[in-house]
């Protein structure tokens, strides 16, 4: 496939250089270039239908630049459009409220909220925070034992929840248990479930009623296909996310969910997750994120330079 | 909006009030098969395919026929899954990324197999995640299987070598090996994995039996890639695909399975221990549209 692609881009770039105006005819291959691109990334069908007409309609009409093919220039438009889409700066957590506040995790299933969990003690704690971590996860097998062990290693507090325990009443209880342990910051781990589970959905609201979190994250796996705008758009619509969290970008995914995930919400994507090691949590870069949509390294270096 | 009802239609309605194939229904086709997750490449072949015939093809019932038929070629031809009880013990190692469901899957199977009256034991060799042991010895516990564990941290394949000597000496049916997630692109795990599959085949030279990738039907192109490389490093005799019960279609592992030509022998379709299904490619075939 990738190979395909890139002799199609050879040939899109063979086209002569500079001179006159993007047109319908002479953007044509890159176009369809990029919607290949963009498709193959896991971008979702609708989102590139409107982006590859969005950026058609930018295109034409436009004087190429001196050194650049017409397809290359599509590129290069198509790159900074994703680079804007994606947001232009960079928004860390919301944790403005009376103290304790909390942050809450949601998501499918081992998309990555538990160790994100312990990811994001580490960050608050380097901000001056402090955390506690609150296991709300009663379903799966040895849940609240993993959130033990991870706050163990990090010398982070932990609810001492048990499966027997209602969630929402985890939660509130971890709240008065956070006052009095001085920590100021929650970090509500909940159980990874499908966002048609209606039960389930109506517990992380019940959740979110009673804590009133001042972030709710939605943690979503990079390789995740095409279903990530019904994902995202089912989570927000009751939930309200404040922000996504991008995990296993690590691997070799292109990514395309963030896109998706980003224009069915408009919700920042806040960090990505780059391995399984409780420090392995980053910034997101709207920018390193475009490129490694596009997957078009090479012609985005050359087109940089030109 | 549009991606809405495409989501929830089927072909009846694409047809609605039309006689012939029109280029609008073959662009909605398009978009079903892409976000089915069928990939570019496999999408483009089957379009063609389908236009091929476009003027023999009357209604709605025709194409969904045709449809079907072209999909389910790609599951024609493929080896035979491996049986279950070709072996005593049969060792079955199960592999994938982080997070797709290799420790839920292997309690379920365990499960299954306990229940028709065979003695399973289960080899903990996850040994890296926080709290991956407690999670396999609940579901060997649920499943009535035995297990063998270490401590936290201690050598996979060393687990692995203790599990299978085990069920040697227990005269256990069948061993699951439970190991942990890895990306395919780390090298160093995946070495890791192949000297766990190699400390097995030490102490039983037909061993592992099966080597059961576990895929995630919510996973997009970067299954392809997944199974390439976990087939390089370990040789995949099968696949489950979990999560099924959501609303992903997992059209990826059509490719997967013909081009790697490896069975797709489960599907996974919830939480419960119950949730196992053999693969059926016609129900699946169904379920896609
Ligand atoms: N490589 C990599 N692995 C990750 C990352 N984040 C999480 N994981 C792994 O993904 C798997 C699932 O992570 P969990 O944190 O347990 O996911 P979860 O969402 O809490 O899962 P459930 O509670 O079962 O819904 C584990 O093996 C983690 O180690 C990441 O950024 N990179
Ligand atoms: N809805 C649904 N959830 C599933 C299915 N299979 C597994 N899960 C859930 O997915 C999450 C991850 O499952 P695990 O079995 O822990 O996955 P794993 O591959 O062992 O994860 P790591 O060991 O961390 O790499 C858990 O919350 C499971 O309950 C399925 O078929 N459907
Ligand atoms: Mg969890
Ligand atoms: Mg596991």
């Amino acid at each position: 496939m990738f190979d395909a692609l890139s002799d199609k881009l050879n040939s899109v770039f063979k086209q002569l250089k500079g001179q006159g105006k993007l047109s319908e005819k002479n953007i044509a291959d890159g176009l369809r270039a990029v919607r290949m691109a963009l498709l193959e990334a896991d971008v979702h069908y609708q989102v590139v239908k409107r982006l590859v007409a969005d950026i058609k309609e930018r295109a034409l009409g436009q004087e190429v630049m001196g050194s650049l093919t017409p397809g290359q220039q599509v590129v290069k438009i198509v790159n900074e459009s994703l680079t804007r889409l994606m947001g232009d700066t960079h928004e860390g957590l919301n944790l403005a409220g009376e103290k304790p506040v909390a942050v809450m995790l949601v998501g499918l299933q081992g998309s990555g909220k538990t160790t994100t969990a312990g990811k994001l003690a580490v960050l608050l704690r380097k901000e001056g925070k402090q955390p506690y971590l609150v296991p709300a996860d009663i379903y799966r097998p040895a849940a609240i034992d993993q959130l033990k062990k991870v706050g163990g290693q990090l010398g982070v507090p932990v609810f001492d929840s048990t499966p027997e325990m209602n969630p929402v009443d985890i939660c509130q209880q971890a709240r008065v248990a956070a006052h009095k342990a001085g920590c100021d910051t929650l970090v509500l781990d909940t159980a990874g479930r499908l966002h048609i589970d209606e039960e389930l959905m109506g517990e992380l609201a019940r959740i979110r009623t009673a804590l009133k979190p001042t972030d709710i994250l939605l943690v979503a796996d990079a390789m995740t296909g095409q279903d990530a705008v019904n994902i995202a758009k089912s989570f927000d619509e009751r939930l309200d996310i404040g922000g996504v969290v991008l995990s296993k970008m690590d691997g070799d995914a292109r990514g395309g969910a963030a896109l998706s995930i980003r224009s069915i919400t408009g919700k920042p994507i806040k960090f990505i997750g780059v391995g399984e090691k409780l420090s392995d949590l980053e910034a997101f870069h709207p920018d390193r994120m475009a490129s490694r949509i596009l997957g078009m390294g090479d012609v985005l270096t050359m087109i940089e330079k030109a | 909006s549009k991606t809405r009802r495409i989501l929830t239609t089927d072909i009846d309605e694409l047809f609605l009030g039309k006689k012939i194939v029109d280029d609008d229904m073959i662009e909605d086709l398009e978009e079903l098969l892409i976000t089915s997750d069928m990939g570019v490449q496999t999408t483009m072949d089957i379009m063609e395919r389908i236009s091929g015939k476009r003027s023999r093809i009357a209604g709605a019932g025709e194409l969904k026929r045709v449809l079907k038929e072209e999909i389910l070629a790609y599951f024609d031809a493929l080896p035979e899954p491996v049986p279950e009880a070709a072996a005593k013990p049969h060792v079955v190692m199960v592999v994938g990324v982080n997070g797709v469901g290799k420790t839920t899957t292997i309690g379920k199977l365990a499960a299954h197999e306990s229940k028709k009256g065979r003695k399973v034991l289960i080899a903990a060799a996850d040994t890296f995640r926080a709290a991956a042991i407690e999670q396999i010895s609940i579901w060997a516990e649920r499943a009535g299987a035995e297990i063998v564990r270490h401590k936290d941290n201690a050598d996979p394949a060393a687990v692995a070598y203790d599990g299978i000597e085990a069920a040697i000496s227990r005269g256990a049916d069948t061993v699951y090996v439970d190991t942990a997630g890895r990306l395919h692109t780390k090298v160093n795990l995946m070495e890791e994995i192949k000297k766990i599959q190699r400390t097995l085949s030490k102490r039983l030279p037909d061993a592992p039996h099966e080597v059961l990738l576990v895929l995630d039907a919510t996973t997009g192109q970067n299954a392809l890639s997944q199974a390439k490389m976990f087939n390089e490093a370990l040789g995949i005799t099968g696949i489950a695909l979990t999560k099924l019960d959501g609303t992903a279609k997992g059209g990826i592992v059509v490719s997967i399975c013909s081009e790697l030509n490896i069975p797709l022998k489960y599907i996974g379709v919830g939480e419960g221990v119950e949730d196992l299904q053999p693969f059926d490619p016609k129900q699946f075939v169904e379920a896609l549209f």
